[in-house]
C-alpha cells in the first residue's frame, strides 16, 4: 500500500508541474503580457508610461528575461507565496478576486456531488435488478436524454418554465433580503432554495452517466456464477444483493471522484453564467474574454489542481477498498 | 467492454431468420456485421436519420428556404407558421395548396415590442422547387431553386419562426447542421490521426514508449476539458476569419479529444501483439508499420469505426457549449451554439421559445450517433458467439 501510495503521489507531482506548464503556455498564447496591457491603459487615460517606467514594472512582474525565466518567476511565486499575479480587470491580486469564489464553487460543487450519488445510486441498482423492466427502460431512455443533452440547454429550458410558470428567475445564490444576513436556518432554506436549478442542471449528466456505470457493473456482477451458486444454495434475493455484488458495483462511486467533480465545475461555468451566481466560472468567461490572462489562467490551474487532487482521493480510496487494483500494478 | 445492451443477448445469436447455419458460415465478415447491427432497432434508425443528415448537408443550399444572408428586418421573433395543404375559410371556401398564414403584427403601447400572430386571413402560397435566392450547388453549379419556398420570395415563410436578428430560423437551422456536424466529424478524423499513429506506436512497442506516451494521455485527460478549451480559444485574435475560425477551433477540439481513441487503439495492439499472425508476419521480414496497419488494425477495424462514432458526440456538444459561451465560432459562422445564444437571454426566451429548436437537433443528433456507435460495438464481432 505505502508503495502504491508513493507511486500515485509522484505521478500527482509530475502531472501538477505538467498542468503548470500548461498554464503558463495558455496565459502567455494572446499577444501582449500584463504590462503592455496596463500602458495602453495609461495612454488610454491619458497618462503615458515612460520607457523607464515601463522597465521597472517588468522587473516588478517578473515579466524581464526570457519565457523560461518568466515562467520560473512565476512558478516559484506561486509555490513560495502563493502569489498568482494580479487581475488586471479587478485591478486587484487574483487570488483576492478568486478567494471569496473558490468556497462557494465547492460548496455547489460537493452539495451536486452527494446529491448526485444520492439519487444514481438506488436508480442504478433499481435498473439493474429490474432489467427489461418498464422502469428500466424509463431510467435508460431519460439517462440517453440525460448524456445527450449540453447542461446550458437544460438550463434554457429550466428557465422557460419558469419564467412561463412563475413568472422570475431565481438568480444568484440567495434572495436580496437574505444576502448579507448572517447564517441562520431562514438564510439556509433561501439558499436551498436557490441551489435546487443550478444541482439539477449541473448534476444531471453526472446522475445520467453515473447511473449507466451502475448499471452495467451490477449486471455483469449479476451474471457471474458465484451469484448463482449462492442463489441455488437458497439465499434470499435481498440479501444475496446486498452482500456481494452491491459491494463490487459499488467501486464506481469511488473512481467518479476524478471525472465527476470536473465536469461539475465545468458545469458552473454554463450555469453559473446563466444564472450569476457568485461561482468561479462567471469570471472564468469574462477573464478569458478580455484577456485577463493571469486570472483565466489562475483559474484553469485551480481546477485542474482540484481535479488532479480528486483523482488522487479516487484512486487512493480504490486501491485501499479494491486490493485488485492496489496489487494489479506490481505483477 | 463491459457494456452490452440488450439485443447481443439474444441467445437466437447473429444469424438472421432468413439464413440458416449454412449461410453464415459462408458470409464475410462485413456481411456478419451488416446483420448484428441491423438486429440492433434504434441504431438501424439512427443511421438512416445520420444519412438524412448528411443529405441535408450536402444539398444545404438547395434545402434551406434562404440563404444564410438572409435578413426580414420587418419579421423579428416572430412565431413558426404551420404548413398547411389545404385552406377551408378562404374566399371560396375549400380549396387545395400548399400554403402558410401570414402575419399580423402588433406593438405592445408600453414596452413598443412588436409580436406576431398568424393570420388566417393573409395566405403566403408556398411550393416545392420555387425560384428564390440564387446560389451554386456544391459551390458550382448556380443555381436558384429551393426545395421549400414562399412562390412570391419576398413573402415571408417563416416554418420555424424568426431570430431576433429576422432571420429564418430554419434556412440558419440548415446552415448550422453543416457547420456543427461536420465539426464533430472532421475533429474526430483529426483526433482520430493522432490517436490511432501514437496508440499504435504506444500498444505495438511497448516498454518505455508506451510509459511516456501513458503518462501524456493522463495528463492531458487530468486537466478538465472545457476550460482547456476556453484558454486555448481565448488566444485567438477576435478579428480571426471565420474559415480559419473554424478550422483551429475544429482542431483544438480535436487535440483534447484523441486521448480517449489512442487508449482504445492502444489497447488493441497490446492484446493483438502476442498473436500469432503477428510473429509470423514480423518473420516474414515486414516492416514494424506495415505489421502495424496492414496486419493488426483491419482486424478490428469496425472496434475502431464504433469508437469514432461514439467519439463524435462529444465533439458536437463541446464546440456547442464553446460556441454558445462566446469562445467558439462566431457570427456570421453559424452553428448550432452559435444559434442558442440568441435564446439565452430570458427576456427574450420567454416569448420565443421556438429559439430552442436548434437544442432539439443538437439532442437528435447527439443521440443518434451515440445509437449507432452502441448499433456498431455490438456488432464489431460477430464471430463473439
Amino acid at each position: 500500500m505505502v508503495r502504491y501510495l508513493g507511486r500515485r503521489v509522484l505521478y500527482m507531482a509530475a502531472t501538477l508541474l505538467a498542468i503548470s506548464l500548461v498554464v503558463f503556455v495558455i496565459i502567455n498564447l494572446p499577444p501582449g503580457d500584463f504590462v503592455t496591457a496596463l500602458q495602453a491603459k495609461y495612454n488610454q487615460q491619458g497618462q503615458g508610461l515612460g520607457p523607464q517606467d515601463v522597465e521597472n514594472l517588468r522587473v516588478r512582474y517578473g515579466l524581464d528575461g526570457n519565457l523560461v525565466q518568466q515562467y520560473w518567476h512565476w512558478f516559484t511565486q506561486i509555490a513560495a507565496h502563493g502569489n498568482l499575479g494580479m487581475s488586471f480587470e479587478f485591478d486587484k491580486p487574483v487570488a483576492q478576486v478568486i478567494a471569496p469564489r473558490l468556497g462557494w464553487t465547492l460548496a455547489v460543487s460537493l452539495i451536486t456531488l452527494l446529491v448526485t450519488w444520492a439519487l444514481a445510486f438506488p436508480i442504478g441498482v433499481y435498473s439493474a435488478v429490474k432489467q427489461h423492466s418498464i422502469g428500466d427502460y424509463a431510467v435508460t431512455t431519460v439517462g440517453f436524454l440525460g448524456l445527450a443533452t449540453p447542461s446550458f440547454l437544460i438550463a434554457l429550458v429550466f428557465i422557460y418554465f419558469s419564467v412561463t410558470w412563475f413568472g422570475s428567475v431565481p438568480s444568484g445564490l440567495c434572495s436580496p433580503e437574505w444576502c448579507d444576513a448572517a447564517w441562520n436556518l431562514g438564510k439556509l432554506l433561501d439558499l436551498f432554495g436557490h441551489l435546487w436549478i443550478p444541482m439539477i442542471v449541473i448534476g444531471t449528466g453526472g446522475v445520467a452517466g453515473l447511473v449507466r456505470i451502475i448499471r452495467n457493473n451490477l449486471l455483469d456482477e449479476l451474471r457471474r456464477p458465484y451469484v448463482t451458486a449462492a442463489r441455488a444454495r437458497g439465499v434470499p434475493e435481498g440479501p444475496l444483493l446486498r452482500r456481494y455484488p452491491l459491494r463490487v458495483a459499488l467501486n464506481p462511486f469511488v473512481s467518479t471522484i476524478g471525472w465527476i467533480l470536473p465536469l461539475l465545475l465545468v458545469g458552473d461555468i454554463v450555469v453559473g453564467q446563466i444564472l450569476s451566481l457568485p461561482t468561479l466560472g462567471p469570471i472564468l468567461l469574462g477573464a478569458l474574454k478580455s484577456q485577463d490572462m493571469y486570472l483565466a489562467g489562475s483559474i484553469i490551474m485551480i481546477l485542474s489542481v482540484v481535479t488532479v487532487i480528486g483523482t488522487l482521493i479516487s484512486d487512493l480510496l480504490l486501491g485501499w477498498l479494491d486490493p485488485r487494483i492496489r496489487l494489479g500494478h506490481q505483477r | 467492454m463491459s457494456m452490452k445492451s440488450a439485443p447481443v443477448n439474444d441467445p437466437e445469436g447473429v444469424a438472421p431468420a432468413t439464413g440458416g447455419e449454412e449461410r453464415r458460415t459462408r458470409a464475410s465478415q462485413r456481411t456478419l456485421v451488416w446483420w448484428a447491427f441491423k438486429k440492433h432497432r434504434l441504431a438501424l434508425v439512427s443511421a438512416w436519420l445520420l444519412a438524412g443528415m448528411l443529405i441535408v448537408i450536402a444539398l444545404c443550399e438547395f434545402v434551406a428556404p434562404f440563404g444564410d444572408r438572409h435578413r426580414d428586418s420587418e419579421y423579428t421573433t416572430a412565431p413558426p407558421q404551420v404548413l398547411k395543404l389545404w385552406d377551408t375559410d378562404g374566399p371560396d371556401g375549400f380549396q387545395w395548396g400548399l400554403h402558410v398564414d401570414g402575419y399580423t403584427s402588433e406593438q405592445d403601447p408600453r414596452s413598443l415590442r412588436i409580436t406576431y400572430e398568424p393570420d388566417p386571413a393573409d395566405r403566403v402560397e408556398v411550393g416545392l422547387f420555387v425560384k428564390g435566392e440564387e446560389y451554386e450547388l456544391f459551390g458550382l453549379i448556380p443555381m436558384d431553386r429551393h426545395l421549400i419556398g414562399p412562390k412570391d420570395m419576398d413573402d415571408p415563410m417563416y416554418l420555424f419562426g424568426t431570430t431576433t436578428d429576422g432571420q429564418d430560423l430554419l434556412s440558419q437551422l440548415v446552415y448550422a447542421t453543416r457547420v456543427s456536424a461536420s465539426v464533430g466529424i472532421i475533429g474526430v478524423l483529426v483526433a482520430f490521426l493522432l490517436g490511432i499513429v501514437l496508440g499504435a506506436v504506444s500498444g505495438y512497442f511497448g516498454g518505455v514508449t508506451d510509459n511516456a506516451v501513458q503518462r501524456v494521455i493522463e495528463l492531458i485527460m487530468s486537466v478538465p476539458s472545457i476550460p482547456l478549451w476556453l484558454g486555448l480559444a481565448a488566444a485567438l485574435p477576435p478579428d480571426m476569419g471565420p474559415v480559419a475560425r473554424y478550422f483551429i477551433i475544429t482542431t483544438i477540439l480535436a487535440l483534447v479529444a484523441w486521448t480517449g481513441l489512442a487508449r482504445e487503439v492502444r489497447g488493441r495492439f497490446l492484446a493483438l501483439r502476442s498473436e500469432e499472425f503477428v510473429t509470423s508476419a514480423r518473420l516474414d521480414g515486414s516492416s514494424h508499420g506495415r505489421i502495424m496497419f496492414r496486419h493488426m488494425l483491419p482486424s478490428f477495424s469496425s472496434h475502431v469505426i464504433a469508437a469514432l462514432s461514439l467519439s463524435i458526440p462529444g465533439m458536437i456538444l463541446a464546440e456547442t457549449a464553446l460556441s454558445w459561451l462566446g469562445m467558439g465560432l462566431r457570427a456570421p459562422a453559424v452553428s448550432w451554439g452559435v444559434q442558442l445564444q440568441d435564446a439565452s437571454k430570458w427576456s427574450v426566451l420567454s416569448g420565443a421559445p421556438w429559439l430552442l429548436i436548434p437544442g432539439l437537433c443538437v439532442v437528435l443528433v447527439v443521440l443518434a450517433f451515440n445509437f449507432v456507435g452502441d448499433g456498431l460495438r455490438d456488432a464489431a464481432d460477430p464471430y463473439k458467439h
